[in-house]
């Protein structure tokens, strides 16, 4: 791990230094560590003899780290770091060139909705669009909420995206097993009891509780592929809209994945507060913008990974993509069941319903057509409405209804 | 009691047979000395709350067990007033003939009518030694209860508005378990110190198995945790944890087993696998799997 015996030929004031910019070089690598954390390893380093490089390192790992995800890159850190400290180079240099190495994360800069990654270079070149004038007449947004996406000009693509944060979320309540002191379902015995004490023991007055609600954790898994990518724009600051509305309402279940030919995680990256530059970032990790598509493959990796750790508490799962899949239907239709028994409703989003006469023909959406709760468009303001709405009014999923 | 050292701690737990690896070791050593909470995720049947158990032994000292829920509420982790024994005492003295209502409020609610859940619980040392408590499955709760226990893990006290404030003699040794259902919040995680228990490797899980499942012959065992290891390289939904290849080898002995055949493996599988489509794969590989066992377990050797 680390040198044989360096950090005790310093005095121990000299280590607590290097204790604290080391978790500074943790936090500047994204490695989120609190001056609590910090206090914890100083005070772990006293206990242990600290010229055991194993048990040196696993009480950093055991006080600073807390999540599973960051160990590789924790460990790449404390490496690095460490082993230099040892060799008692120039430590200015060190950080250096140890910062030098690490993913810097991307300056914020100014991005237009026309320039968002996957559309092609030369667009960001383009001068920047100018703002609508948001006194949008009645008949003229209505026209624009009919729109397809597809159709739309730069302008009213940015009109309909100021729009979309206008939309007024309620997804839908699951029961809980936490109890509130309303409502008239269980006797409350504790209350009851105390104010009985006032009619010397005579439970005169009952006290009754009820079953708490909260929305329902909602998981998005959007298509980023080529033929969906016109639509992954809107889609994702649709997505963008949602997070921050319900970070808003203190629901902290929101999920967003992306797939293409991988499966990406960008929850993280949906929190943040501003768009483009969350939208930038989602363009960073996402590696298969525009690329093919294998859905089934990517089912799988999000049931073997993911479900568990994200499906509980009556999840509703929203997949968007055009259902153009390269990989095998069979698979697609296997990860699909998977995917709708663990979960309270999965709804499938197809931008392509909203064109005339069109039929789900594809091989991929008919095999995993008999596994979607509910098939509904996405291509246009007012199909997103009815998303809203639709989430607001889910009911039971019948049991085995595609026999 | 509390080691005074890593290796003492290590020593100490592989006399209580947890086999345990340097980091466990470290973490566990200075959750006791800092008097911090030790958080260990890893996939389920990896040990994390065998470890607790063992912990408890070791110490000398009993161990006091919350099993988390959606819900769990107060009435369930900390205290509850004992209802059907207080309406009694009040009908008791108003046939004394008590008629002071502020006494009769000062009876009911004293310590003897007062049930004691878990949290409380581990408040109390009992000959001076206070109690290790494991907060089961903390991802199975929901964030009322996790912000109530941030505060219990900090102050070490609950107050009862009817009877006062109950204040530990001595903090518990506090160890929580999480299967990452859902993500803890991070203001309880760092709280903690974080331990991640990964599947054992060859040699540990082959001491492991050993230890636990007396009368296991040497070969049979050698080729029991091989399989195991190379089953858990394939695509599976749930890999089998080690609680799983303790199952396996004892029922691989109920059996009379004596080296692993395709036969015996398929018929076996189920102490193994929980999900019907990881069985299904499995027996078409088990062939193909004991080959890559058998020649793991001679290089291991």
């Amino acid at each position: 791990m680390i040198g044989r015996d360096t950090p005790s030929t310093l005095p121990s004031g000299h280590l607590l230094a290097h204790v604290v910019r080391f978790t500074r070089l943790l936090r500047e690598g994204g490695v989120v560590v609190t001056p609590g954390q910090t206090m914890t390893f100083a005070r772990g380093l006293e206990q242990i003899s600290i010229l055991d490089a194993d048990s040196f390192y696993y009480t950093a790992r055991a006080s600073l780290l807390t999540r599973r995800e960051n160990l590789e890159h924790f460990n790449a850190l404390f490496l690095r770091f460490w082993q230099e400290y040892d060799r008692q180079n120039s430590l200015s240099d060190l950080f250096k060139d140890a910062l030098g190495l690490l993913p810097r994360k991307p300056r914020p800069r100014p991005m237009e909705l026309a320039s968002v990654p996957g559309s092609s270079e030369g667009e960001s070149n383009q001068p920047p669009i100018p703002l609508v004038d948001r006194s949008l007449t009645y008949s003229h947004s209505e026209l624009l909420k009919r729109r397809s996406f597809e159709a739309m000009s730069p302008e009213e693509l940015e009109a309909a995206r100021q729009m979309l944060y206008r939309l007024v979320w309620t997804p839908q309540e699951r029961r809980t097993r936490r109890m509130k002191a309303t409502g008239k379902e269980r006797l409350d015995l504790r209350k009851s009891f105390r104010s009985s004490l006032k009619h010397q023991g005579e439970l005169v007055d009952l006290k009754w509780r009820s079953r708490k609600t909260k929305p329902r954790p909602i998981i998005a898994l959007a298509d980023v592929s080529g033929s969906m990518e016109r639509y992954s724009r809107m889609l994702l600051h649709f997505l963008h809209a949602f997070s921050i509305e319900q970070s808003r309402q203190g629901v902290r279940q929101i999920e967003t994945f992306t797939f293409g030919t991988r499966l990406t995680r960008i929850t993280r990256l949906m929190k943040k507060r501003s768009v483009d530059g969350a939208l930038a970032e989602v363009g960073q990790a996402v590696k298969d913008w525009s690329g093919g598509t294998r859905i089934g493959a990517c089912l799988h990796t999000f049931n073997h990974t993911w479900a568990r750790r994200v499906l509980g508490r009556g999840a509703i799962v929203l997949v968007i993509s055009d259902g153009w899949d390269q990989g095998e239907p069979q698979q697609l239709a296997f990860e699909m069941e998977r995917l709708q028994k663990s979960c309270y409703r999965l709804i499938w989003l197809n931008p392509l319903i909203g064109t005339p006469g069109y039929q789900p023909l594809t091989r991929g959406l008919m095999a995993a057509m008999p596994f979607i709760d509910d098939f509904l468009p996405v291509h246009n303001l007012s199909s997103l409405e009815m998303l809203v709405e639709a989430l607001g009014r889910l009911e039971r999923r019948a049991s085995n209804w595609y026999g | 009691m509390i080691p005074s050292s890593v290796e003492e701690t290590q020593k100490a737990l592989e006399q209580h047979r947890y086999i345990a690896d340097k980091g466990l070791s470290v973490a566990v050593f200075l959750a006791l000395k800092l008097g911090r909470p030790l958080l260990l995720e890893g996939e389920p049947g990896v040990g994390k709350t065998e470890i607790v158990k063992v912990l408890a032994e070791m110490l000398g000292t009993r161990l006091i067990r919350l099993q988390c829920y959606e819900g769990l509420d107060i009435s369930n982790a900390v205290y509850e007033w004992d209802y059907a024994r207080q309406m009694l005492q009040i009908r008791l003295l108003e046939a004394s003939g008590e008629r002071d209502q502020g006494r009769v409020r000062h009876e009911v609610f004293s310590w003897e009518f007062l049930l004691e859940r878990p949290l409380l619980q581990a408040l109390k040392s009992v000959d001076g030694k206070a109690p290790v408590l494991l907060i089961d499955e903390i991802d199975r709760a929901d964030e009322e209860f996790e912000a109530f226990l941030l505060e219990f893990l900090s102050d070490w006290q609950i107050t009862i508005p009817e009877a006062g404030t109950v204040r530990a003699e001595k903090p518990p040794v506090v160890v929580i378990t999480s299967n990452r259902t859902r993500e803890i919040h991070d203001a309880l995680k760092r709280r903690c110190l974080y331990f991640w228990i990964d599947y054992p490797s060859f040699a540990k899980e082959y001491r492991i198995v050993r230890e636990k499942v007396p009368g296991v012959p040497e070969q049979l065992a050698r080729q029991i945790v091989a399989f195991v290891q190379e089953l858990r390289k394939e695509d599976l939904y749930k890999a089998p944890g080690v609680a799983e290849t303790l199952d396996w080898a004892a029922s691989l002995i109920a059996l009379d087993a004596t080296h692993l055949e395709p036969q015996v493996v398929e018929e076996t599988l189920g102490a193994l696998l929980k999900y019907q489509d990881d069985v299904v794969k499995t027996k078409s590989m088990a062939h193909g799997l004991l080959e890559q066992a058998e020649a793991a377990a001679v290089s291991v050797r």
